[in-house]
Parts: C-alpha cells; sequence; structure tokens
C-alpha cells in the first residue's frame, strides 16, 4: 500500500552522509562589466540542507544556475561527486542527478500534473522514441515502471485529486508542488529550490516545509534552497551561507548566521 | 432481540463466513498510486488476521478500548474487525477534531491503543499524551514521515502485521486459537461505541452491542435487496454512525464491496469510477453536485444547452411517474428514453449514478425541487431517518412510496409512536445498550420498556409515512392550542429561492407571523428583468412588487400548510419583509447561519408588537454593525400585510 515511499529513492549511493556532495571554489560569475559572483566558496554536504540566503540582487539565483550549469563561471571551479567541471550542460548536470525548481513556476501549463511529472522521467527512459512511439513490449514494461514511480511521487506529495487537471488551472502553491515533484521524479542526488515558498500563505508554506524535510530525511536527498522567509531557513537548514553584492558574506548554523553583524547590516541596511 | 439462527452474530464472525463463501469476490477496494487496488473476502480475512494477532502480540485484551481516528481507508476499517476479534471495541473518533477535542473522549472511553491514520494524528495524540494516561499504544497506516520518531509506544501497523505473519508460520496453533477467540464473542457483547457530537454539552458515548448493528444491517440489506453484488464508496466520517452502518456492517452482513477513495478531495472523481450501487450523501452534497452540473451547463454549447433544458422538462414532467412505474404517454415515454440516451445517461455517469440502486438522503430537509431533479433523471434516491442511538434506522422510504415532505414507513421491526408533546418515539432491536458511564443521560433518553425518545417532534401521516417537523424543544404553541413549529414554517418559506431566511413568530400567542429576509440575488435579478428599479436593499425589500411576490409565496406555504391535519393551525396570518438583512455580524444569525430566535425576538421587539396590533406600517430604527466594528444604524418603515388564511376540514368541523 503505502510501503513503497521508502523504495521511492534507489540512487544506490556510495557516498556516506556528511560526505562532500558539491564544492563551490572561489567561482566568479559576470556579465559583461556586471560582476554576479565574486569568489564565493563553499560546499553542500550529502544529506544536509544547505540554505542560499541574501537579499535581492545578492546572486543567489545566479549561484544555483552556476551549479545546475545554466550558467558557466568566468572563473572557479565546481565539483560534483568530487569530479571537476568547468563547463558543463544544464541537461548533463541534470542526468549526473542534479534537479532543480524555479523562482517563477516553469511547467507546461497545457499539460496535466501527471504529465508534467511523466516529464520529470524523461532522462531515465532508456528505450527507443520508435519503440516507444508502437508503445510495445519492453516500452510498454518501461512506461509502466516509470508511471509507478510517478505515483509515489503523486502519493507522497498528496496531489492525486489533481492528477488530471492542467497545471495552468492550478493554484500557485499546488504548482509549486507540481514542480516539486517533476525534480523529484529525476530521483536527483541534489535538490536545487529557487524559492519553493515564494507567494505562499501561511498554511501552504508549512506544508512545502514538511515536504521538504520528508524529502530530505526519507529519501536522504540532498537540497539547497534559496529563501526569503527567514522563520522557514532557520527551521529547515542545516547550514546557511549568506551571499550580498555577489560576496559571500557569512557561512554557518543558522543560528551563527542570524546574530552575525553583516547579514544583519546586509538585510536592514547601513548608513553610509 | 434475538441473535440470528445461523450462529452469525457478530462481525468477525461474519468476516470468517464471508472469506468462505465470497472468498474470490471482492470485499474491499482502494485507490492508490492512480491505481483501483482490490482486496478479496479471503484476502482480507488474512489481512485482519495477521493484524489481529499482531495486536495481541502488544497486548490487547478482550473489552479494551481502542480509538480508530483517520479518513476512509481500509487499514482503518480493518482495525474495527482485527480489534473485534479479539473482544476489544473500537471507538472510531472525527479525524478533523482538535486534539482538546479529542482529550474528552479519549479519556472518557479510557482508551488504551488508538490505532491513526498518518503523521498528522500521531502529532495530534502526542501532544495530548500527556492527558492520557490510559493510553498506552499509538498505531499508526501511513508512515511517511514517521521514520524518526522515537516513541517505543508507536507501531507501524504493517509491522504488526508481519509479526501477525510470523506467529502463523511458526506455529499452526495460532489460527486456530484466533478463531476461538472469535467464537468467545456473543451477539449481546458491546461492538462499538460512538461518540455523538452533541450540539449542547459533552460528547456521549453510544454503545451499539453486535446484536443492535448485525440485525439493523440485516434488515436494512433486506429492506433494499442488497448482496455481494452491490458496491459502495466510503467516504463519510468513521465515526458517524451511518459510515459505521453501510460500510462497515451492512457490508459485512450482505458481503458487498466498500471502495475507499485515493483522498477526500477525489471523491467526486472516484465515485464516477466505482459507479457505486448503493450511495448516501446528506442533502448538502446532492445540493452541491445539483450547482456544480448548472454551472457547468452554463459554458456548455448552445446546443447541448438548448439539449439539456428540453430533456430535463421532459424528465420533470414524466420522470418521477415513469420511476414510479405510473403509466405515461408513448409519446412521452419515448422522449424520455432518447433524453435519457443523450442526457439523463451521461450526466448520470458524471455523477458517479449510473448503476445506483438505492440513494438515500438523511439529516436534514432536502430541497423538493433539488429531490425532484434526481428522482425525474431515474435516480431512486430516497429518504430515511435514523439516528446513532438507533443504529441508523428508524424510518426509510420503500421503493414507489416517495415524497419530499416524509421520511418514510418504519425500518422493519422498528415501532413508532408519538408522545403527546408530539416527540417521536422509536423502539427496534437496534435501539443502543445506554451511554457509556452516563446512566443519567440514558435513563432520560431511554424509557424502561425500551422505547426512545428522539428529541424530534412529528406525525405520521394518513399512509402511515412519518413527517418531522422541527427539533421537540423549539416546537410551541398558539394560545388556541395548535401546535406551531417554527422550523418546519422557515423551511418551507426558505425553499423558495426568493427568501433567504424567514423567522416565525407564534409560541404562546393567537397566531402565527413571519419576518423575511429576501435573497438579493434573486430577487435583484428578477427586477432587473421586469424594469423596477431600486436604489438599495432596503428599497428593495419594501417594493410594493416585492411585497406581492412575497405575499404569493406566504400563500402557498398556507395552502401546503393547510393540506397536513397537525399544523394546519400554524398557518400564516400577518407577515413583513425585513429592511436589513439577518446578520452573524450582529449576532442575528450563529456562524453557521442558524437563526438566534431569541436576540432577534429581543431586536426586533417593536416590529414583532406590530405584527399583533394591527397596524399596517411600523418605523423603525437597527442598530448594525460594519465588518470593521464600527457601529452605524439603519432606519425604515416597514409595512406589514396580512395572509389568506386557509381553513381545513378538520378546523371547519371544530368551528362549526
Amino acid at each position: 500500500m503505502n510501503a513503497h515511499d521508502s523504495a521511492l529513492h534507489t540512487s544506490g549511493d556510495v557516498l556516506a552522509a556528511g560526505s562532500e556532495l558539491l564544492r563551490v571554489d572561489n567561482v566568479t560569475l559576470r556579465f559583461g562589466g556586471v560582476t554576479a559572483i565574486e569568489d564565493v566558496s563553499f560546499d553542500i554536504l550529502k544529506g544536509e540542507v544547505r540554505a542560499i540566503i541574501g537579499p535581492n540582487g545578492a546572486g543567489k539565483t545566479s549561484m544555483l544556475n552556476v551549479i545546475n550549469g545554466f550558467y558557466h563561471p568566468q572563473e572557479g571551479t565546481i565539483a560534483f561527486r568530487g569530479e571537476k567541471r568547468s563547463k558543463m550542460k544544464p541537461y548533463e548536470a541534470a542526468a549526473s542527478g542534479i534537479a532543480r525548481t524555479f523562482q517563477n513556476v516553469a511547467l507546461f501549463h497545457g499539460m496535466s500534473t501527471l504529465d508534467n511529472i511523466m516529464s520529470g522521467r524523461s532522462l531515465k527512459m532508456r528505450q527507443s522514441f520508435l519503440a516507444q512511439m508502437f508503445y510495445y513490449g519492453p516500452a510498454r514494461d518501461e512506461e509502466i515502471e516509470h508511471r509507478r514511480r510517478v505515483e509515489e511521487i503523486i502519493d507522497f506529495l498528496e496531489i492525486a485529486h489533481i492528477r488530471r487537471q492542467p497545471v495552468g488551472k492550478l493554484p500557485y502553491g499546488l504548482q509549486k508542488r507540481v514542480e516539486l515533484g517533476r525534480a523529484l521524479a529525476l530521483e536527483p542526488d541534489l535538490l536545487l529550490l529557487d524559492e519553493p515558498m515564494a507567494g505562499m500563505n501561511l498554511e501552504e508554506k508549512e506544508d512545502m516545509s514538511r515536504f521538504i524535510i520528508d524529502v530530505n530525511q526519507q529519501f536522504g536527498t540532498t537540497i539547497a534552497l534559496i529563501e526569503h522567509d527567514m522563520g522557514v531557513v532557520m527551521d529547515l537548514a542545516d547550514r546557511v551561507v549568506v551571499l550580498d553584492y555577489g560576496k559571500k558574506i557569512a557561512d554557518g548554523m543558522p543560528e551563527e548566521v542570524q546574530s552575525n553583524q553583516d547579514v544583519i547590516d546586509a538585510y536592514l541596511g547601513v548608513p553610509h | 432481540m434475538t441473535a440470528s439462527s445461523d450462529g452469525l452474530d457478530t462481525f468477525p464472525k461474519y468476516l470468517l463466513h464471508n472469506a468462505e463463501k465470497f472468498g474470490d469476490r471482492p470485499a474491499m477496494r482502494h485507490k492508490d498510486f492512480g491505481i483501483w487496488q482490490t482486496w478479496t473476502w479471503a484476502q482480507m480475512l488474512e489481512e485482519v488476521r495477521a493484524y489481529s494477532l499482531g495486536l495481541q502480540k502488544i497486548g490487547l485484551k478482550r473489552g479494551d478500548k481502542v480509538a480508530v481516528v483517520g479518513s476512509n481507508r481500509p487499514a482503518l476499517y480493518w482495525s474495527f474487525a482485527a480489534v473485534q476479534a479479539l473482544g476489544g471495541v473500537p471507538i472510531p473518533v472525527y479525524a478533523d477534531s482538535v486534539a482538546e477535542e479529542m482529550v474528552y473522549v479519549l479519556q472518557h472511553a479510557e482508551v488504551r491503543l488508538a490505532v491513526v491514520q498518518d503523521q498528522e494524528q500521531v502529532d495530534k495524540l502526542l501532544s495530548i499524551k500527556d492527558d492520557l494516561p490510559k493510553l498506552e499504544t499509538i498505531i499508526y497506516d501511513w508512515e511517511r514521515g514517521l521514520g524518526d520518531y522515537e516513541e517505543p509506544f508507536l507501531h507501524h501497523m504493517q509491522g504488526l502485521q508481519k509479526t501477525g505473519r510470523d506467529m502463523l508460520a511458526q506455529d499452526e496453533q495460532v489460527g486456530a486459537g484466533w478463531v476461538e477467540e472469535i467464537n468467545k464473542g456473543k451477539g449481546e457483547d458491546l461492538s462499538v461505541m460512538l461518540y455523538t457530537s452533541g450540539t449542547t454539552g459533552k460528547p456521549k458515548g453510544v454503545m451499539l452491542s453486535y446484536d443492535n448493528l448485525v440485525i439493523s444491517s440485516r434488515n436494512a440489506n433486506k429492506f433494499d435487496g442488497f448482496d455481494e453484488n452491490d458496491e459502495i464508496i466510503a467516504y463519510l466520517p468513521l465515526a458517524w454512525v451511518g459510515d459505521h452502518i453501510f460500510s462497515y456492517g451492512q457490508s459485512m452482513t450482505a458481503g458487498y464491496c466498500v471502495c475507499c477513495p485515493e483522498s477526500p478531495d477525489t471523491v467526486t472523481e472516484n465515485r464516477r469510477e466505482i459507479a457505486p450501487t448503493y450511495f448516501f450523501a446528506p442533502p448538502r452534497v446532492f445540493e452541491g453536485l445539483l450547482t456544480d452540473i448548472t454551472v457547468r451547463m452554463e459554458d456548455a454549447s448552445a446546443l447541448k444547452q438548448k439539449m439539456f433544458r428540453y430533456f430535463l422538462d421532459v424528465a420533470n414532467r414524466v420522470g418521477e411517474k415513469i420511476l414510479n412505474k405510473e403509466s405515461v404517454s408513448l409519446k412521452d415515454g419515448l422522449l424520455y428514453r432518447l433524453g435519457d440516451f443523450l442526457v439523463y445517461g451521461p450526466l448520470k455517469n458524471r455523477l458517479g449514478m449510473t448503476r445506483m440502486k438505492v440513494g438515500y438522503t438523511a439529516g436534514e430537509a432536502i430541497g423538493p425541487e433539488i429531490f425532484r431533479f434526481y428522482r425525474s433523471l431515474g435516480l431512486n434516491l430516497k429518504q430515511l431517518y435514523g439516528q446513532t442511538e438507533a443504529s441508523v434506522y428508524v424510518t426509510a422510504q420503500p421503493d414507489g412510496e416517495i415524497s419530499a415532505e416524509t421520511v418514510g414507513t418504519p425500518s422493519p421491526d422498528v415501532e413508532i409512536d408519538i408522545a403527546d408533546n408530539g416527540e417521536v418515539l422509536y423502539r427496534s432491536p437496534g435501539v443502543f445498550m445506554g451511554y457509556y458511564k452516563n446512566k443519567k443521560a440514558t435513563d432520560e433518553t431511554k424509557t424502561k420498556d425500551g422505547w426512545v425518545k428522539t428529541g424530534d417532534a412529528g406525525f405520521l401521516d394518513q399512509n402511515g409515512h412519518l413527517r418531522i417537523i422541527d427539533r421537540a424543544k423549539d416546537v410551541g404553541k398558539l394560545n388556541n392550542g395548535s401546535m406551531f413549529p417554527p422550523k418546519y414554517i422557515e423551511n418551507k418559506l426558505k425553499f423558495f429561492p426568493n427568501i433567504k431566511e424567514a423567522v416565525a413568530i407564534g409560541d404562546g400567542r393567537d397566531y402565527t407571523t413571519v419576518m423575511l429576509n429576501i435573497d438579493l440575488q434573486p430577487v435583484a435579478n428578477w427586477a432587473e428583468r421586469n424594469n423596477i428599479a431600486y436604489a438599495s436593499y432596503q428599497e428593495l425589500a419594501n417594493h410594493p412588487q416585492v411585497y406581492a411576490m412575497m405575499a404569493d409565496h406566504v400563500d402557498q406555504v398556507n395552502q401546503d400548510l393547510a393540506s397536513e391535519e397537525r399544523v394546519a393551525g400554524a398557518q400564516i396570518h400577518r407577515f413583513l419583509v425585513l429592511h436589513k438583512e439577518l446578520d452573524a455580524d450582529d449576532g442575528e444569525l450563529t456562524r453557521t447561519m442558524k437563526v438566534r430566535r431569541s436576540l432577534i425576538n429581543e431586536r426586533y421587539d417593536p416590529l414583532i408588537d406590530a405584527l399583533y396590533d394591527g397596524s399596517t406600517e411600523k418605523y423603525v430604527e437597527t442598530e448594525v454593525v460594519f465588518e470593521d466594528g464600527r457601529k452605524g444604524s439603519i432606519s425604515a418603515t416597514v409595512k406589514i400585510e396580512d395572509a389568506k388564511v386557509y381553513a381545513d376540514d378538520a378546523l371547519k368541523e371544530a368551528a362549526e
């Protein structure tokens, strides 16, 4: 019945919890004359919830884009599972186990919840296009297997009631949940969440927080989280890195960061 | 109250019996991971047995009370049987009750174990555990989020099943021992305790025996002809007696299949997929479905709308006659069949009622129009009247004897009597054993010779059908001795779409009067269509043509009342239309939109006086509270009109 949840994640990971999953070294990213990220280094450990916070324009989303290969930094290196890489395409990042959600929901609006989440499994499909077209034998077995995984995610996120609805018609909070579902369909090792609670009301935030905790604990998925709501960050994150104007100004436990004078200044502003 | 002759006097015995007799037939379905998963009776017995043995292992003993909290999931229904097999007593609790409400019930029932659905309920119980010293063990069904809970008294239901299966594998005698435990159960044993929500005071634990439930369930199955081929969707709260009878008692005794929806949000969709043959819903569900259809039809193409309206008219004209097997003209008969193909069939499919043999509604009065709508589509929708204390069935409408106003004839083995004050009394094999640890309340409700007071006033009409009028304590008397049932009159008025609220006055007075509230939306619509100009609610309410419309409605109600001997004396003599809407912000209505009689009587005292002193209009000032809490006042001159009163035969005779 529902014992399958724990079987959902079968990444067969060799990395032990607590070891380094991703390392960002001295990364600098420029757009023409604008420096979006300047000499930032930090690491993400296997199994943790790592929050990236900072005021508007601090370079948080750029940082995520660098991690999943959408932007290529001019300087510095990124090592995922110990492998250094300089230029990587987003789909290669996805194939290597990095999934993400977006600040502004980026779903296929005309497609149903089910199809959207199924699309998250496309990287895992092994059968040829032709075989899938004819939908026979192995292609069908494969599809059934994928569908089973997707149904587990639907069950996990409690979105069974919107399975067949086009996502464009859903309320914002649910769209965010569908997007999380699509990212989970990839069975990622590292899940990047870009403001998963932006624009949500308190109840939706509480629901989403619970899902994030459950994903982290039950599947052991490592999570990098950008979030503005400090209450959420303090509750969810194991460690926090703070960016301001593209620079790292703090890195540590939530309580440490919260009482760091630089962070307080960055958020509240200081007289010049 | 005799136990059944075939020795099947408890539900666990029925489970053994069904696994034997209907082994390969479906007993339960649950939509999970997008697919309907099915358990046959034999499989269900295996699940329940393993679970029950697991419970035995962790110390469940005969007589233990076990709370069951959650929505309609197979594991929770299995909990009933697994607990009962060992002689325990399940106590289903409303899953949406907050922690503080739950404390009372769990304390009062002295539960030792609790079976709950998920993390949410586990958290709730953990938060009140300190107040529940007797609660030793919590068992959960859905483990999501519970992985890192370390409390030693928490058990996963599937873990218990594994324990049970291991026990069976190691020792063959275990299974036989379990059956022995079941055979120790007797019909007169306590089967279940259901706490009634109780509008006043603390909830009371209604104790029902196996005899109560088994006999009532068997009678109900016989009455409507249910057998192992039927199917039902379980979606109402487990703690409600109706669900316990429909989804557990009747299923066990008839052997029909119970389908659990995927989640509470998918009930409508799941119902369409299953198309149950037996369906129960309170009136508001039928209302909601109808509104849904109407709204969707507005968006349909012109052709479809036209077709829909045309065939609905046909159905309106002849549908009920066809359902009652009366004769109709050949043309109408053919048209109805065409309509069934084009409109009613697809519509019923949408509603998930294609295979519905019997549908019941109960709980409150259903609007005659809504009732007629479903029946005209050829759906056998009926009304019943029941109570927790009666194991549901007091009266039910037999096929072909249907009306929106009555609740039917006494159910099999039920005796009905009407007390001098109009209160309905009944006596049946389903009558409860008593309230748990509350002898005083038991004695107040149940007489020595087994009659139970319903608290509702009603009467039997000339065809022997029961009509419920009102709560007995609300029913008053006019000065001439006639019965005055305020809610009955108000409901009749409120079934007119133009009337939003009605307050009837008459207890201890010479005649009945009413104060009405128009429903702005339909009345404004009507005004627009008829070129009636108005500037405010107040002006519209006071408009002569609106008064004429209201007079018409009042007149119809009076005709209605005159045709019913017992309430003919309560016809409306005078009425007025209030200059403001009754509002919860002003305290005139409760938050659930029920009229607060005493406050209204006080507040509109001048108007009430005017209703009885013969004046035709009255100037009043009323204080109002705005949503932000500021206060203001509304003044108006309210007109008062007389209504035509009809004489019924009984009254005429009295006058002669």
